[in-house]
């Protein structure tokens, strides 16, 4: 435990790459192979389930500390971090340890599943009278919440290929896939080429940047593929052995939340993995994001579910075929084959190819492109004819092309401190329009502004507060700024009526005053235009 | 003139702690909440008694300044009385002709039948608590404060009162600080690690208070020391008048940038991003304050190192110094007012929270004015 928390202590004092991933290395070089396991789970992203409920951990940490539930609410709006909060109100440790490894104590977590609540309490009590101020920090981190320490999955990636002399490419893939902490060694998972269930492991999706100044510095517009660029869930389709895999770019398996598209299995050639989106589907276009929402996080797919949002899976490329991973093909000769596969499977209701886009011009292309919202697209997609499939986000190959946001001028009303690296300052904002002569609110943002404008907004909020209530500070209407956001619903849970997705403060309006910011009718004009 | 010293005033030798006798008994319950002997004006804390005005954030015809930081030394006063050692940094930084009287620590001066006096806070150096007293009725305003004895600043003298005036910067149980010791030696241990691959080491924090502290607690030197202006500054009036600390080379454009290596770069916080920093190429960053205390706070300033050195009372000394002091109302200034004032209310001591300028800005101004001076 101790070693691991060195690690995380010194992979928090630095935010340089390099560092990190030599951190990393002497780490995974150094460490018993038991622990190993355990703390790449923790990098990736696979805490094991918790065994304690954070009210449990919380209430315990306020009895020992002695204070009130309140002020552990303030400490932790202060801080932004619940684990944190717990270490740093209790008392110094007071036992003199002996020092566990990062996989006793995951063990002994194990081991409180079928504990009573009094044998969890003396358990975390102990660890708490044992361990140092920042052990208890780490140690709360693995009881719950999420486990977030700026490293990525992609730093990682480096510094396992570079210790096993292996190629990133293969380490991600090897790190992917729904393997347990608890019952994979670190050799099995990192070393073998073949070990145990392989079939469900998705490739590392190839992520793209947005394009950067116009379409024309691309080239000859013949070298490249346009597709729309869908508003769903990108995913990726396997079927291996038999069996289907759906995973979302989250590296989330959702096989079960989309039943319709298990037909798959009796249509797609043995060996195959697809890359595409998911999406609702209508008539004859796409539904709006808000329709897929309807269905993401339900336990239960009742049939109205299915009835009123169908989905849909449009293919836009081919990683494996036959068995074989043809990463390493051109983009279109993927493509080709892609088409075959689709047309061959012939179950056009869920199973539909990304239409490529004729052009000759890019002219031709800027002008459709206005028009993207029209055909529910949230602009284009640029392939290079010729681009292997690569890993991770790239530059060069692929560039998506968004549409502009649509936007509108609001007033601050609301803000609420931020989390984490920003837990002192108040950077949750809720904009409203005016309806008539009151402020509606419409959306919340966070981001979209420099460290500069932060700290002038922060001071402002500071200084011009109407109310309280709890962490929610009412601000004088006075700051205006202009909201992006990707879309636009009609909304019965909000009090404008309204929903608009992905809202962001696109630029500070220090131009305009409180009254010549937009008006509720500004935004149902927008939502009878787009949908 | 400020005031007129009581002719049979009482001087003290060294000026520091300990030399009067706190009035050990304070009469219980003799508050007189109808005529408040120190009250909150828009301005000021102000004694109506003696019209003088403490640590005031508008110009006054007469102001008892409790320490030099500039969230409570403000210009434009046209009287001030402070403590012997605030003078020549109020000097420095409000103008070198400032009508300006000091005391020393526990001498005793009375305007209009009120009596006054300074108390160590701890806080920086110079820095006082106000000691009021009229009528059987003692009010102390402690302006900033902290317990823990930093080497430097007259350690903090708890002062027996009927009503106390407390900040409450770090009033929250999460602030709890180390022991100053382990945090310098935290400090020379990367310092240590940065010399052996020759990397520059910048230590931030305030230069009034802060630096001193470092500089004295981090003697002797394992290395070379150099100083940004703000800093450099500071230590040489410090110095100037008689205070002990080593001097410290000024980092001009000329100096020699190979000396940089493995080197203790001690500066203001406000260097961190910007081109003047880029010189010191390799460096690592470090940064003292109790906010460090929490990752957000350090990493939201993208330093490397966040030190935990407060020059305020943590969660458990103000607990402590509140309890010291005997007081049957506190009324909580700066910070985490309301929170703290709740916790006291809470605990059977009667609190109220009270709006002041006091540590708005504290950091961003302290740097702005000492980066002009």
């Amino acid at each position: 435990m101790k070693r691991f928390t060195e690690l995380f202590l010194q992979l928090d004092r630095t935010n340089k790459t390099n560092e990190k991933v030599e951190l990393l290395k002497s780490y995974f070089l150094s460490a018993p192979d038991e622990d190993k396991i355990w703390a790449l789970a923790l990098f990736t992203g696979r805490r094991p389930p918790r065994k304690i409920k954070s009210s449990q951990v919380q209430e315990w940490a306020l009895e020992l500390a002695g204070i009130p539930y309140w002020l552990f609410r303030e400490s932790y709006g202060s801080v932004g971090d619940l684990a944190e909060t717990v270490s740093l109100i209790l008392p110094q440790p007071t036992e003199v340890s002996e020092e566990k490894t990062l996989a006793e104590w995951f063990s002994g977590l194990a081991d409180l599943k079928t504990a009573s609540d009094e044998e969890k309490k003396d358990f975390i009590l102990k660890a708490w009278r044992q361990l140092s101020a920042f052990e208890i920090f780490v140690f709360n981190k693995l009881l719950m919440g999420s486990f977030r320490i700026g490293v990525s999955q992609t730093l990682v990636t480096r510094a396992i290929s570079e210790i096993t002399d292996s190629t990133p490419a293969i380490i991600s893939h090897r790190l992917m896939g729904s393997w347990d902490p608890a019952s994979t060694s670190y050799k099995e998972l990192i070393h073998s080429e073949n070990a145990g269930d392989e079939y469900s492991k998705p490739y590392p999706f190839y992520l793209s940047y947005a394009i950067q100044g116009t379409v024309d510095d691309l080239g000859s517009p013949e070298d490249w593929f346009a597709e729309w660029k869908w508003d769903g869930i990108r995913s990726q389709i396997i079927y291996r052995d038999g069996e289907i895999y759906i995973w979302s770019r989250g590296e989330e398996l959702i096989t079960d939340k989309f039943p319709e598209l298990h037909i798959l299995k009796d249509h797609l050639p043995e060996g195959t993995v697809l890359d595409g989106e998911l999406i609702c589907f209508g008539e004859t276009k796409p539904l709006s994001f808000n329709v897929l929402q309807t269905r993401i996080g339900r336990k239960n797919l009742t049939k109205k579910i299915l009835e009123e949002a169908p989905a849909v899976f449009i293919a836009y490329d081919l990683m494996e075929f036959g068995g074989k991973d043809i990463r390493n093909e051109e983009q279109k000769a993927r493509r080709k084959v892609l088409e075959t596969i689709v047309n061959d499977a012939g179950i056009q209701a869920v199973f539909k190819l990304s239409p490529l886009i004729d052009f000759r011009e890019w002219q031709e292309l800027k002008d459709l492109h206005l028009r993207a919202r029209e055909f529910a697209a949230e602009g284009f997609m640029l392939k290079h004819k010729e681009a292997p499939y690569l890993s991770g986000r790239k530059k060069g190959d692929w560039w998506k092309w968004k549409t502009d946001p649509l936007s509108i001028d609001a007033v601050l009303v609301y803000a609420q401190k931020g989390s984490g690296r920003r837990a002192e300052l108040y950077t949750d904002y809720t904009f409203a329009v005016w309806d008539e002569d009151k402020l509606v609110p419409f959306a919340k943002a966070y981001s979209g502004l420099t460290d500069k404008e932060i700290g002038k907004v922060d001071y402002f909020i500071k200084r011009n507060t109407l109310e309280k209530f709890g962490p929610v500070r009412t601000v004088k209407a006075e700051l205006v700024f202009e909201i992006g956001f990707e879309g636009i619903n009609a909304s019965t849970r909000h009090k404008s009526g309204i929903a608009v997705r992905f809202p962001r403060i696109l630029r500070w309006r220090t131009d305009k005053t409180v009254n010549e910011a937009d008006t509720l009718q500004n935004l149902k004009a927008l939502l009878s235009q787009f949908n | 003139m400020f005031i007129r010293l009581k002719p049979q005033k009482f001087v003290t030798k060294s000026g520091h702690s300990k030399l009067i006798p706190v009035p050990g008994v304070v009469n219980s319950n003799v508050l007189n909440m109808n005529k408040p002997l120190l009250k909150f004006t828009p301005s000021s804390i102000y004694c109506p008694a003696a019209d003088i005005h403490i640590d005031p954030w508008k110009p006054v015809d007469r102001a008892i300044i409790t320490h030099a930081h500039s969230d409570h030394a403000k210009f434009g006063c046209k009287h001030y009385l402070a403590h012997k050692d605030s003078e020549s940094i109020l000097r420095l930084r409000l103008g070198e002709d400032i009508s300006l009287q000091t005391v020393e620590y526990g001498e005793e001066f009375s305007i209009n039948g009120v009596k006054f006096s300074l108390h160590p806070a701890g806080h920086i150096i110079g820095s006082a608590q106000i000691r009021v007293e009229h009528k059987d009725e003692v009010w102390v305003a402690s302006g900033d404060y902290k317990l823990q004895d930093d080497g430097f600043a007259a350690p903090f003298e708890p002062v027996k009162c009927n009503a106390f005036i407390t900040e409450s910067t770090f009033g929250l149980p999460i602030y709890k600080w180390p022991a100053q010791a382990d945090i310098m030696n935290d400090i020379s241990e990367w310092w240590r690690q940065n010399r052996m691959t020759g990397k520059a080491s910048i230590l931030m924090g305030y230069s009034l208070g802060k630096m001193q502290r470092l500089i004295k607690n981090l003697q002797p030197f394992d290395g070379a020391v150099f100083a940004h202006g703000a800093t450099f500054n500071l230590n040489e009036r410090l110095r100037a008048v008689g205070h002990d600390l080593p001097f410290i080379p000024l980092i001009t454009k000329d100096t020699d940038r190979k000396l940089f290596r493995g080197a203790l770069i001690l500066a203001p916080g406000s260097v961190l991003n910007t081109s003047w920093i880029k010189k010191f190429e390799p460096y690592s960053t470090g940064y003292c304050s109790g906010w460090m205390a929490v990752r957000g706070a350090k990493n939201r300033k993208a330093i490397d190192r966040g030190f935990v050195l407060s020059d305020h009372a943590d969660w458990n000394d103000l607990e402590s110094a509140i309890a010291e002091t005997g007081a049957q109302k506190v009324y909580v200034t700066h910070g985490y007012t309301d929170t703290y004032a709740r916790w006291l209310n809470e605990k059977g001591i009667e609190a109220a929270e009270v709006k002041t300028m006091y540590g708005q800005e504290e950091e961003a101004a302290e740097e702005e004015i000492i980066a002009e001076s």
